[in-house]
């Protein structure tokens, strides 16, 4: 099917709605797809019924606006455990989280600690951080993704500021030892970031029990939301006042002053936020609430399970990261002898309709710690509205395409 | 009837506080801000003046910061 816009050029081509069904959705972990229902009907009806700017007007549906977002960081907080919902602030997603973090916290002199698994989400900003005066330790993970935590102390230093990790692998689905290192940060007297772009929804969270300073979120992937929405959130441990704002501007509040607020969340929420994105979050965090995070974590892992023993006699495969349940989540690297990642990807996608991605995930520090580096892996990663049927017929797709072979 | 207003940094607080008081079944209202109380663009709490000291530590409590506790003439409704 083709389309042509009002020129006459050829655009890309659109599926139809024949086509979507038939589709077989296993990039999650790039941002998960469908959304339930709710997400775009609250959206809709923020459109139609509110879209006003929340807060800075006093009148009705400014209230309105402003109370829809202050329910979402409310029930945020439920999801987290976190006692003050002022201390999540939104950001666009959790690589804005990161850098404000990183950038609002670490100055020339610091040093950082981090793992060799990250995303460039943190690589890129920590380098960027190196060449202004911070020192940075990459801490080497294992081929399977895995960190041990005692390396993490071995290189705790006097000038040692923050350790920063993530929750787990975009390209493994590894899960790395927060609460260990939690507790290890506290016991050194550190800060704590911890990237949950991959975990957040899917996979247990507790700020206080993970001992854990800085959380940064996105709302797109497990968290059910439209793209554009995410946040920080600030715990206790963190004067605000010394976290420099990526931004500063309109907030609503303290008009009459030229400075910036000083207070929660008003400091980091500069601008119109995405209001109408919020409100989609709202109805992604209550669906997951309803769900529950548990109940969602049993079924992906069910899936993955599958997966991993359906590929176990494709002797043509070879699989990264750790078949252990309980140290993973639903995001899988795999490769197959003789065919390249955007080889395999395209004709997953000719053949059978599965839609995943191949290459580097943007994370070349991950795939030179499993061995991937520069050819890169495909990848496959779940979310609670995939089914075992899928799952069983990507096994097969994929024992198909193996004995083809190149 | 006689009301006072309760002042907050930000709306975030303004809302907090209107939930918690309405969690109680406080009677109370989010209304603009009264000019010659602050030039802020934002809004306040509208409370009954007789529970003012209640919802002030009711809030306190619930983490809500307040910026000032003031009376509203009676035609100021």
């Amino acid at each position: 099917m083709e389309n042509r816009n009002e020129a006459g050029r050829r655009e890309y081509p659109t599926p139809s709605r024949k086509d979507l069904k038939k589709m077989i959705y296993f990039d999650n972990a790039a941002t998960s797809w469908p959304k339930p229902p709710e997400v775009k009907e609250a959206m809709v009806r923020f459109m139609e019924e509110i879209g006003a700017n929340p807060g800075r007007s006093g009148h009705l549906l400014s209230i309105e606006a402003a109370r829809i977002i202050y329910e979402t960081r409310e029930t945020l907080s439920t999801v987290f455990n976190v006692k003050d919902p002022s201390r999540i602030v939104f950001t666009q997603n959790a690589t804005e989280s990161i850098n404000l973090a990183l950038k609002g916290l670490l100055r020339p002199g610091d040093h950082v600690i981090t793992s060799s698994m990250e995303h460039n989400s943190v690589m890129r900003p920590l380098r960027d951080l190196e060449k202004k005066g911070v020192e940075l330790s990459v801490v080497p993970c294992s081929p399977k993704g895995k960190l041990d935590s005692r390396d993490i102390e071995k290189k705790i230093q006097s000038r040692t500021r923050m350790i920063v990790l993530n929750h787990a692998s975009n390209v493994t689905g590894t899960l790395l030892p927060v609460r260990e290192a939690g507790r290890m940060a506290r016991e050194h007297d550190l800060l704590f970031l911890v990237d949950a772009a991959q975990t957040a929804g899917a996979f247990p969270i507790d700020m206080e029990s993970d001992g854990i300073d800085l959380l940064a979120f996105t709302g797109h992937k497990s968290l059910y939301g439209p793209q554009g929405t995410g946040g920080l959130v600030i715990g206790e441990r963190i004067h605000e006042k010394e976290m420099i704002p990526l931004k500063q501007g309109g907030t609503g509040s303290r008009s009459e002053f030229e400075e910036q607020p000083d207070f929660l969340p008003d400091r980091f929420e500069s601008g119109t936020p995405n209001a109408v994105g919020i409100a989609g979050l709202l109805a992604g965090v209550r669906f997951v609430l309803k769900r529950g995070v548990e109940p969602i974590r049993r079924h992906e892992s069910h899936l993955i399970e599958k997966l991993i023993e359906g590929f176990k006699d494709i002797p043509q495969i070879t699989l990264y990261g750790t078949g252990e349940m309980k140290d993973r989540i639903a995001t899988l690297s795999f490769n197959i002898e003789n065919l390249s990642p955007s080889d395999v990807a395209f004709r997953l996608e000719e053949a059978s309709g599965i839609l995943c991605r191949p290459g580097l995930h943007c994370a070349p520090s991950a795939h030179r710690t499993i061995g991937t580096f520069p050819g890169g892996t495909v990848r496959f990663s779940f979310s609670f509205f995939n089914r075992i049927e899928e799952v069983e017929q990507a096994i097969e797709a994929i024992r198909h395409l193996a004995h083809q072979g190149g | 009837m006689v009301y006072g207003v309760i002042l907050f940094p930000s709306i975030y607080f303004a809302l907090r506080a209107e939930k918690k008081s309405k969690e109680k079944g406080l009677s109370v209202r989010l209304i603009p801000v009264p000019r010659h109380l602050s030039p802020d663009c934002g809004v306040c709490l509208r409370i009954p003046w007789e529970e003012k000291e209640t919802i002030h530590s009711l809030l306190e409590k619930e983490g809500v910061k307040i910026e000032g506790v003031h009376p509203l003439k009676t035609h100021e409704k």
